[in-house]
């Protein structure tokens, strides 16, 4: 009996790596779908400077915030994604009927979606904290808040696109559903980045960063997957 | 990976699906009312009916997916909201939309298939060979006509370990040899103590195979 135990509990690990590796390779095959909110990310970012004018101590006040709601953004845009085409090839049924408990598997489809949107801004934002004349020594607290920051956005916005992705235009309640939760994030990430501009002690608000993260972690697979159930029946 | 491999073997425990006094009502109006059946190893379940009487919802209400309006469905006398995975452990569904990763080549998503269930009986190269798409293992899904891609959803049943098949529909787009070749692939699972619950709108010839029908409409 603990055998089977160990076996099973061996095989669901197997199906998360499969599972991973199965979304990364879809994403692969469709990069032009993946540079699409980092190409977001990026125009947004880079067009502040043009519309303010040039104003660098302004620009570097705003740095923080405009960095964060560009990557907010560009995470709510990406969002959708995570299980609508599995939902539209009946692969998501498949996912309910497996073996394994779903949340494993939710987590696995979210941890790949991370791997591909929220990654590559955290590559890309040094550059554009620069652009916009972040000082240097912001720029490691930068690449942290959006290291602890943007997991919880992908976990978050999970529940909301399992709780829409029955409907058929979804979009705006998706919105409505997931950006409240999103702002404690938007809060503490940017004032992060800001007291850490001003040579100001920075613990507390990374420590709120990563107690959300392991809180998001630890309880976010499990509705995301009720909400999935509920989506599918 | 042998531990649940012999489940379907004949010489144990007898496993039964029954639906009782199952009731589906969708926009108002009555699919089905106070449906009753049982069906156990080595039987297969034909649901036929018109379109719209309620086939596939009945398929998903069987399989956990859908929600009834009354009565319960049992696994082994057990209510199936009440096992769940124990439940889809024994149970592979091919639906209206099949569950193949159009980007993905067949090799990739039977795969994933198998690490989604137990590994079954047949290894993927045997289970490819049985549905006649030797050959297409590195070709990407979508390159695959509508009636392969049908097969490779169907060879993903012969890759896991499942002893009850619930597929809708599964003859759709089919050629008439395709059809043939997997009429004996559910004989020789019900014969290993399988059982199948379908729908279709052929007619099913399953030599050897106990064949009980429900019409709906």
């Amino acid at each position: 009996m603990k055998q089977v135990v160990c076996m099973k509990r061996r095989s669901t690990l197997n199906a998360f790596y499969f599972l991973l590796k199965r979304d990364l390779i879809l994403n692969f095959r469709r990069r032009a779908e993946i540079a699409n909110p980092l190409l977001f990310f990026v125009i947004v970012i880079t067009l502040f400077p043009l519309g303010v004018g040039a104003k660098p101590q302004l620009l570097q006040s705003m740095a923080p915030g405009v960095i964060w709601v560009a990557a907010l953004l560009a995470a709510m845009l990406s969002l959708d994604r995570i299980f609508r085409s599995d939902f539209e090839d009946g692969s998501l049924e498949q996912l309910l009927l497996s073996a394994h408990p779903v949340s494993v598997l939710v987590l696995a489809k979210v941890a790949a979606h991370w791997l591909v949107t929220g990654l590559p801004l955290l590559v890309v934002a040094p550059l554009l904290a620069v652009l916009l004349g972040l000082p240097v020594d912001a720029m490691g607290v930068l690449v942290v808040t959006l290291l602890l920051g943007t997991p919880v956005l992908s976990l978050v916005g999970a529940i909301g696109v399992a709780l829409t992705v029955g409907l058929r235009r979804g979009g705006i309640i998706l919105s409505l559903l997931v950006l409240p939760l999103y702002i404690p994030v938007l809060i503490f990430a940017s004032n992060a980045v800001d007291m850490a501009a001003g040579g100001l002690p920075v613990t507390a608000q990374l420590s709120m960063l990563a107690a959300f993260l392991a809180l998001a972690l630890a309880l976010a697979p499990w509705p995301a997957a009720a909400a999935l159930r509920i989506s599918l029946s | 990976m042998t531990f649940s491999s012999a489940d379907c073997e004949p010489d144990k425990p007898e496993y039964y699906l029954e639906a009782c006094d199952l009731t589906c009502v969708r926009d108002d109006q009555v699919l089905f009312d106070g449906l009753n059946f049982r069906i156990g190893s080595k039987q297969v379940l034909l649901i036929e009916g018109k379109n719209g009487s309620g086939k596939t919802s009945l398929l998903r209400i069987l399989c956990g997916l859908g929600l009834q309006d009354g009565g319960e469905v049992k696994w082994c006398g057990e209510s199936i909201e009440r096992l769940g995975a124990g439940y889809h452990q024994h149970l592979a569904y091919v639906g209206h939309h099949d569950g193949i990763k159009r980007d993905l080549t067949v090799l990739e998503n039977l795969h994933m298939a198998q690490a989604l269930d137990q590994p079954g009986r047949l290894t993927i190269d045997q289970a490819l060979e049985k549905v006649n798409l030797w050959g297409y293992e590195d070709v990407q899904a979508h390159a695959l006509s509508a009636g392969q891609r049908r097969r490779l959803a169907l060879a993903r049943l012969l890759v896991t370990d499942n002893c009850l098949w619930i597929l809708d529909e599964p003859f759709t787009a089919m050629d008439k040899e395709g059809i043939a070749d997997f009429e004996r692939l559910i004989a020789t699972h019900t014969a290993h103590g399988g059982l199948v619950v379908l729908t279709s709108h052929h007619s099913l010839n399953c030599d050897g195979a106990d064949v009980q029908r429900i019409d709906l409409s």
